[in-house]
């Protein structure tokens, strides 16, 4: 019993670690991904290449003046960045990043936990996130936070049903809710590694998982919340020091655990070929963060109306017929 | 209907298009210039900080004629002249305020001596007003000059009048 609780400690640290670090340096990324695709050179002079820039961030961050505004309500606005920033951390509680292993003949499995509906549970823990923002906007004696707040809401209603509903269709093939075993369902089976992986059998799935992820975590092109032309900083207007920081790190935290689950669901998570399966859980999030930020580059910001019209009319109908889609084909092949 | 097949055609088809567009300019090289650490040549005929010139054999060209402050239309040059040895006329004193001038290259045009030039440097900020006016020590090239000329100067050797060498 000890030695379990002590074997889940050392995991919890260093997921948790490997998960900030991993943050701080997706800024980095963002940055200079961004920063090339418009001739920029991006951070440059912190270390070589620029590569002590997060490090100087975070120090530039922690000795701010943390201002509080006058008229805050002081509970909701303090409260505000840890509901945004703990369901973020949560998420990785249940994602596998490696197979399991034996060392010093105990069996560890490559999961902080194994639970048996961790779907369910980080859908709970990524839709806990848009609380962070509301409260922030609500405590807020500012009207962009205000309307970053009431923006999110929104997008969250309209977005939240397809974000479920996009991978119902792995659910019903796969017949469970664990991680775990969703990732054993994706095996190779042949020299086509990727052929089991549910990317081949829910490509419509994939796609909605990907936009109604981008949404979710409030990213370009749907970074209404904090519309940083239009409502200043968004939610996070008031906000100064580490409190600040907080929602920061929460933000690539979300978009980390969503690209995490996503190469979980759709692209085989630890599984691959020569690699270690560490490395290739990390190429494949890696992919994900890649295609954040080149998406970002791309495309400008969707107007609020076109925003609500898209979740409604285009996102929301098309999951329910790849929902309706895989379960006829499903009971047809008998499976 | 027709919304989701629109949207399923964007994500397609100009989607893609898109996102190539972006990837190719990530491989470009970027156009920032490292600027404290390397510069802009600049434009061969670019009116940066004035210089004043010598002969060759190190002696000053300017006259303290004048013509240069005549010219000035921010009346930035101040000189006061002196006699040499020699018996001729060099500048004791001269001055351009920072501060009044223009950059337009007028004094450079006027000098009949070929003394003043505008050169190629364009940095001179400095933490007091004082350090904007440059007097004779700041702009005169070194003796021996290091680097040559960059403006072409015709006349190269010193006429000198009065002199017996110079009747012969």
């Amino acid at each position: 019993m000890l030695e379990m609780i002590l074997i889940t400690a050392v995991k919890v640290f260093m997921v948790l670690s490997a998960v900030l670090t991993a943050c701080a340096y997706s800024t980095y990324l963002e940055r200079k991904v961004v920063a090339h695709m418009q001739h920029r050179v991006g951070p440059l002079y912190a270390g070589p290449y620029g590569l002590l820039q997060p490090l100087a961030d975070a120090v530039k961050l922690a000795f701010k003046e943390d201002l509080v505004p006058d008229n805050v309500e002081r509970v909701t606005y303090a409260l505000a960045p840890v509901a945004s920033f703990v369901p973020a951390i949560l998420i990785f509680a249940v994602v596998p990043f490696s197979n399991g292993f034996t060392w010093f003949g105990y069996d560890i499995p490559g999961v902080i936990s194994d639970l048996n509906i961790g779907v369910l549970y980080i859908f709970a823990m990524t839709s806990l996130g848009v609380y962070g923002i509301v409260l922030a906007g609500w405590s807020s004696p500012s009207k962009y936070s205000m309307m970053g707040a009431i923006r999110s809401s929104a997008q969250m209603i309209s977005y939240e049903i397809s974000y479920g509903l996009s991978i119902i269709g792995i659910l019903i093939i796969g017949n469970t809710l664990s991680l775990t075993e969703i990732v054993a369902q994706q095996a190779a089976e042949s020299w086509v590694f990727f052929g089991n992986w549910y990317i081949v059998k829910q490509p419509l799935g994939f796609l909605l998982y990907i936009t109604c992820a981008i949404a979710e975590t409030n990213r370009a092109p749907f970074d209404l919340p904090e519309a940083e032309s239009e409502l200043v900083g968004g939610y996070h207007t008031e906000y100064s020091s580490m409190r600040f920081s907080m929602f920061f790190i929460a933000e690539y935290a979300y978009m980390l655990g969503v690209a995490a689950v996503g190469a979980t669901l759709f692209l085989g998570g630890w599984n691959g070929p020569f690699l270690p399966p560490v490395i290739w859980f990390l190429i494949k999030v890696f992919l994900f963060m890649f295609l954040y930020i080149w998406l970002r580059a791309t495309f400008p910001r969707f107007r609020y109306d076109q925003l609500m019209q898209f979740g409604w009319k285009v996102l929301f109908p098309l999951a329910i017929a790849n929902t309706m889609g895989t379960a006829v084909w499903v009971v047809l092949s008998g499976q | 209907m027709k919304e989701i097949f629109k949207a399923l055609g964007n994500v397609v088809i100009k989607m893609p298009q898109g996102f190539y567009v972006t990837f190719k300019h990530l491989f470009k090289k970027p156009v920032t210039l490292d600027y404290p650490r390397k510069k802009k040549p600049m434009a061969p005929r670019y009116r940066g900080k004035h210089y004043l010139e010598r002969y060759d054999d190190g002696t000053e060209r300017c006259v303290c004629c004048g013509l240069c402050a005549a010219a000035c239309p921010a009346d930035a040059i101040y000189m006061e002249p002196e006699e040499t040895e020699k018996g001729e006329r060099k500048a004791r004193v001269y001055e351009i305020n920072l501060l009044r001038c223009i950059f337009c290259g007028f004094c450079e045009e006027a000098c009949p001596e070929e003394a003043i030039f505008l050169g190629q440097e364009y940095e001179f900020s400095a933490d007091d007003r004082n350090k904007f006016i440059w007097t004779k020590e700041d702009m005169l090239v070194p003796h021996p000059r290091k680097d040559n000329p960059f403006k072409k100067i015709l006349r190269r050797v010193r006429k000198v009048y009065g002199t017996p060498e110079a009747t012969r």
